[in-house]
Order: structure tokens, then sequence, then C-alpha cells
């Protein structure tokens, strides 16, 4: 914790934040390199994120200090960032480098690692995964190339002093797992329900600092990032064949006997 | 031929499914090796030998007090002591962040949500809420591959299943997220949810905390119960239950929607189901678009309709 003595602690909170395309819109790869098309759909922050930003508030009201976000993306990333800032987070930093274009999660990881590098923290918040990657690993990843504990998938979060607690969900209910600030907490919807940024802080917004960061000031070994360094590859990709048209029926009294006769025709019963 | 580790997933020392399926495709690409942790490897070998298990490498059980970076300091160290081609873990989320920890450990790379694997490490994705198919593979190093649960069957083969005990020294940072309590919700007699070869979720048009509806009728199919977000945050079904983005990913043989508008998130964690069938009111639903089979009507007439009719067939 970083301050000791007469006041309280204080909590110095990063949020990781990204910019998706947006999933209501159609996402689409791009043929000349097997990347996100961000060209082709709407940016919008990604949905899980604004429930770590959300946690990263409450953390901040119960325990003050402040809530940085730190994001890796292109250019149009501002749009993300400043939503996280509207939502009431005090600052941030906007990691954006060509050389980052095309990384992999894992190289994605370690450039944000790096990037956390250049700030004191107590917390690290992050959404358990994005709706573009899907991956799920970059908390994981985080944690392992930082060397901190790792309390991912949390749906509730306290911290006490040095030592935080948080109910990790698991397939069959939850663990409570627990570790010694500074640390890597991932959050599930279910942890919290996230605010609408007010009129008056989306003003505030505007003038919050956000500082640009490149991958020479975070020290990024440019061998280990972008996709001419991935560490996997997309070798080819198609659209799925489209789901052949199913029979559609209204039900006039006998729609349970029809599905019955559809599933033993497919050998379900 | 080079082994392919494959970490087990069981259930109070039961082996599950999806590692049966793991072993099969393991065989594909060199020789099985299972990674146990924990007690009851000596009752779980027969059924790993079974799916070919050539080595069973046994880990302690204090690998599991502490939250995924043990586990990825023993795969991580068995693959570079065997001179493993591959890794192999389920898709769940717990395994995902493992598969993700071994890769930054071992300079390799991962694959997550995998349908498929080729002999020569080429793996298949089904991304954008199952619209798009990419083939994809890591570029150096040992691939660790994350496959989901029930793309490919599992298909039985002897193998020795050579029993190993291995030790690892757990570093400082793999003990700094400790497990200080499991709580486990209740689960019942139906079959694990992303395990099941058919799927019966109820929505919010199910309307209520009485789950009954969808109960009766994934009994009467002897099917796992699912929901929707929906559903869950009304508080009717426990959380563990939600199939979609944030939720589960299914891919069951059958998976039957019932009170279900096919949101797109819903539609992220069941497309890549083989069959759909739909019961909803609103003939404009998006679940109609990809099912084989809908019916427009009242879920409460219809459900109940045809549970009757399949314990009948019986
Ligand atoms: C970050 C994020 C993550 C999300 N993750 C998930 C997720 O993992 N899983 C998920 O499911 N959703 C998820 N959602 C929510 C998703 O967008 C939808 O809101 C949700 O799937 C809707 O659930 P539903 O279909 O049960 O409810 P609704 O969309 O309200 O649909 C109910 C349907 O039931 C029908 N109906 C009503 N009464 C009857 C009746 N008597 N008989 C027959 N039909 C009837 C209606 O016609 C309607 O189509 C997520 C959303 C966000 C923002």
């Amino acid at each position: 914790m970083g301050v000791q003595g007469g006041r309280p602690p204080a909590m110095n909170i990063v949020v990781l934040v990204k910019q998706v395309p947006d999933t209501a819109t159609e996402r689409k790869l791009n043929p000349a390199d097997n990347t996100l098309d961000r060209a082709s759909s709407d940016g919008v922050i990604n949905e899980l994120d604004e429930y770590a930003i959300e946690e990263a508030l409450l953390l901040k009201e119960k325990h003050g200090g402040e809530v940085t976000i730190l994001s890796a993306g292109p250019d149009q990333a501002t749009d993300s960032i400043r939503k996280a800032l509207s939502m009431g987070a005090d600052k941030a930093i906007h990691l954006n480098d060509e050389a980052l274009h095309g990384s992999d999660s894992l190289q994605t990881a370690y450039a944000l690692a790096q990037a956390l590098r250049t700030t004191e923290f107590d917390v690290v918040v992050l959404g358990s995964e994005s709706t573009d990657a899907r991956t799920g690993v970059v908390g994981a990843a985080l944690a392992e190339y930082l060397g901190l504990p790792q309390l991912t998938l949390a749906n509730k979060v306290d911290i006490d002093g040095g030592t935080i607690r948080i109910q990790r969900q698991t397939d069959d209910g939850y663990d409570v797992v627990e570790a010694q600030l500074p640390a890597v907490v991932s959050v599930v919807e279910k942890i919290n329900e996230p605010r609408y940024p007010s009129f008056k802080l989306i003003m505030a917004a505007k003038k919050k600092p956000v500082t640009k960061l490149d991958a020479a000031g975070a020290e990024i070994d440019p061998a280990k990032v972008g996709l001419a360094n991935a560490t996997t590859e997309t070798v080819d990709f198609a659209a799925a064949p489209p789901r052949a048209a199913g029979t559609v029926v209204k039900d006039e009294g006998t729609g349970g006997v029809q599905i019955a006769d559809f599933l033993a025709s497919k050998k379900f019963v | 031929m080079a082994e392919v580790l494959v970490l087990v997933d069981q259930v109070d020392g039961e082996v599950k499914k999806v590692t049966t399926e793991l072993l099969t495709l393991a065989r594909r690409i060199g020789e099985p090796a299972a990674v146990w942790i924990g007690e009851g490897a000596d009752d779980a070998k027969a059924k790993l030998a079974e799916f070919g298990a050539e080595k069973v490498y046994v880990a302690p059980a204090e690998l599991n007090d502490y939250v995924v970076a043990p586990k990825a300091e023993l795969l991580a160290k068995l693959a570079g002591e065997k001179s493993a081609a591959a890794i192999l873990v389920s898709a769940t989320a717990e395994n995902k962040e493992v598969a993700g920890r071994t890769a930054v450990k071992l300079g390799s790379g991962v694959l997550t949500d995998v349908v498929d694997v080729t002999a020569d490490l080429v793996a298949e994705h089904s991304i954008f809420g199952g619209t798009t198919i990419t083939h994809a593979k890591v570029r150096a190093g040992v691939p660790v591959i994350a496959v989901r649960p029930n793309s490919i069957p599992a298909e039985p083969a002897q193998g020795a299943a050579v029993e190993e005990q291995v030790s690892v020294e757990l570093s400082d940072a793999a003990k700094a997220a400790k497990v200080v309590e499991r709580v486990k919700q209740e689960k019942g007699a139906r079959p694990e949810l992303t395990e099941a070869a058919i799927v019966v979720s109820g929505g919010r048009g199910v309307g209520s905390d009485d789950f009954s509806v969808v109960e009766n009728l994934a009994d009467s199919l002897g099917a796992a119960v699912g929901a929707s977000r929906a559903a869950v945050d009304s508080g009717w079904y426990p959380n563990q239950f939600q199939v979609g983005q944030t939720g589960k990913t299914v891919s069951p043989q059958l998976y039957i929607a019932l009170g279900i508008s096919g949101a797109i998130q819903h539609r992220a964690g069941m497309q890549t189901s083989k069959t759909i069938v739909a019961v909803n009111k609103d003939p404009e639903a998006p679940i109609h678009e990809i099912s084989d089979f809908s019916v427009i009507g009242d879920l409460h007439q219809v459900a109940p309709q045809l549970t009757e009719e399949i314990n009948k067939r019986k």
C-alpha cells in the first residue's frame, strides 16, 4: 500500500481497457494479413472492461486513491479511453505504436506488462476476456510476466490493508483466493453493475490527462511484438458454412409432438 | 514418437469426457501422456489407458492449493524434460489461463477454443459467434492448445499408462495466490453442462424461478440444463449454468432453447451446437435464424407436451 502513518492508505489502481469491434455490427478479418479488420466495424469499449472500471471506482471510493486507465491500441482507442475517463477514472496512459499492430494475446500481455512497469500501482484490474479475441489468457499471462499474484475470474473483491481476497468463479461454484498486493485482478460480469457517465463527468473527462506512451518509452522489445513476431499465425479463414435453413412451424396445439417427431428423425429419441 | 501432454480434467477422481477426447486428438500428433494432479491416479489409470495414454505423470496435490501458476510450472517443466510435441488442455476458463501461462514460460504460443487439430498441429477455430472458421498454428516452441469439449468424438485405443511420479519445486511467485476455501454449488444428478450431449436452456420466457418446465424436458432427454443471462440475472437459475459469451460455451449434439431470443452474446456460447431447436412465441426472434427446427408458440404449452411425448416414446 502506498501511504503509511496518519493518512488513510490510498490505492493506485490501473484498469486495462481495450477497444473492440462492436458485437452488434458485422466483424471481419482482413484478408491481407488475417488480422481483425478494425475499419469494418464500429469500435466500442470491451463490455467486460466497463465492469473492471466500475470495480476500480468502487475500490477507490472505499479506500481512496487514483484510477488510471491503460489502453494499448491505435489512435481510435482514444474513444474508449474517453469513455473510461467519463465513468470517473482520473487519468490515462495510451500505449500506441505501429510496432504493436497484429500482436496476439500473449504479446499484448507482454506489452501491457512493460507499460505497467512505467507506473506505480497496487492493483491492476481487467475484464476476464474481450469480445473479439475471447482467448481469456491476458490476465493470467500478465501475472506471469509481472510475477504478481493472479486473482482472475473474480466475482467479488475485498481489500483489507495489504491483503486482497477474491471469489474466483469456478465451473461449479467459487474459490476464495487470497494474496498480498500488488496483484492482477480480472473480473467477470457478475461482479457489479457499471455506472453510466453523467453529463458532468463527460465534460470533465475532456480535460483529464492522457499520457502517450510508445514502445520505446515502455522498453518494449520490438522483436517481441507485432504481427511479424506473433507467437501464433492464422493460416487461413473462411465464412462458416451457413446453417441450412431450418423448419419453422407455428404451434397450433401439436408443437411439442412436432418437435418430438423432428428429434426422432434425428435419432435423439 | 514425441509425447503429447494432456492435462487431465477430473471430478472427484473421475476422468472427464473431454480428457478422453483430448487423448484421442493427441494420438494423431504423437504419443499421449496424461498429466494427473493429486490423489487418485491409480483408480483413473484404466480409463486413461483405454483412450491411449502411454504415460501417466502424477504430480502432488499441493499444486491445486494455488491459482493456475503451479500447473503452468508443471507443464512447462514436463514439456522441457520430455521434449513434448504439444500440450493439450480443455478450453475451460481456468485451463485457458493455464495454457497462457505455460506458453509464456515456454516462449511458445497458445491457441484457445480450438475445435479440431491436425497431425501437423494446425488448429481450427470457430470465431465471431460461429460465423467464421479460422486455421492457425503456433509459430515457435511447444504449441499449447486449449480444445473445446465435445469437439471431436472420443475413440478408445489401448495405451500402457505407465505411471511416473513428478516432483515440482514451486517458485514463490507460483504460490502468491492461495486458495483458502472452495465453495461448490449444488450439482445434482444431471450431466455437466459443457460435456453434455444434449442441453436444454431456459431464458426470460420461462417467466419465473420455477424452472421445472426446462428441467423436466432436460430430464426426459438425459440432458444438462442451461440458462440465458436474463434468466440468471433475474435470479431464476444459478450463475454456473449461464450459456454464452460470459458464461459457458457448449457444443452439444442437440441444443434446445426455450424462451431465449438468441442475442449475439448468447449465440456465442451455443452456436456450434450440431442441432438447434427453439421454442419462442416471437416469430421475429433471432434464435429462429440459427435453429434447425423452431416452434413459434408458448413454451409453457409446447415444452410439457414435448416432455410427455418423449417419455411416451421411450
Ligand atoms: C457483456 C455482456 C455479456 C453477456 N453475456 C451473455 C451470456 O453469456 N449469455 C447470455 O445468454 N446473454 C448474455 N448477455 C445478454 C444478452 O445480450 C441478452 O440480453 C440475453 O441473452 C437475453 O436473454 P433471453 O434471451 O433469455 O431474454 P430476452 O432477450 O428477453 O428474450 C426472451 C425471449 O423469450 C420469448 N418468450 C417470452 N415468453 C415466452 C413464452 N411464454 N413462450 C415462448 N417464448 C417466450 C420472447 O419472445 C423473447 O424472444 C450479455 C450481455 C452483455 C452486455
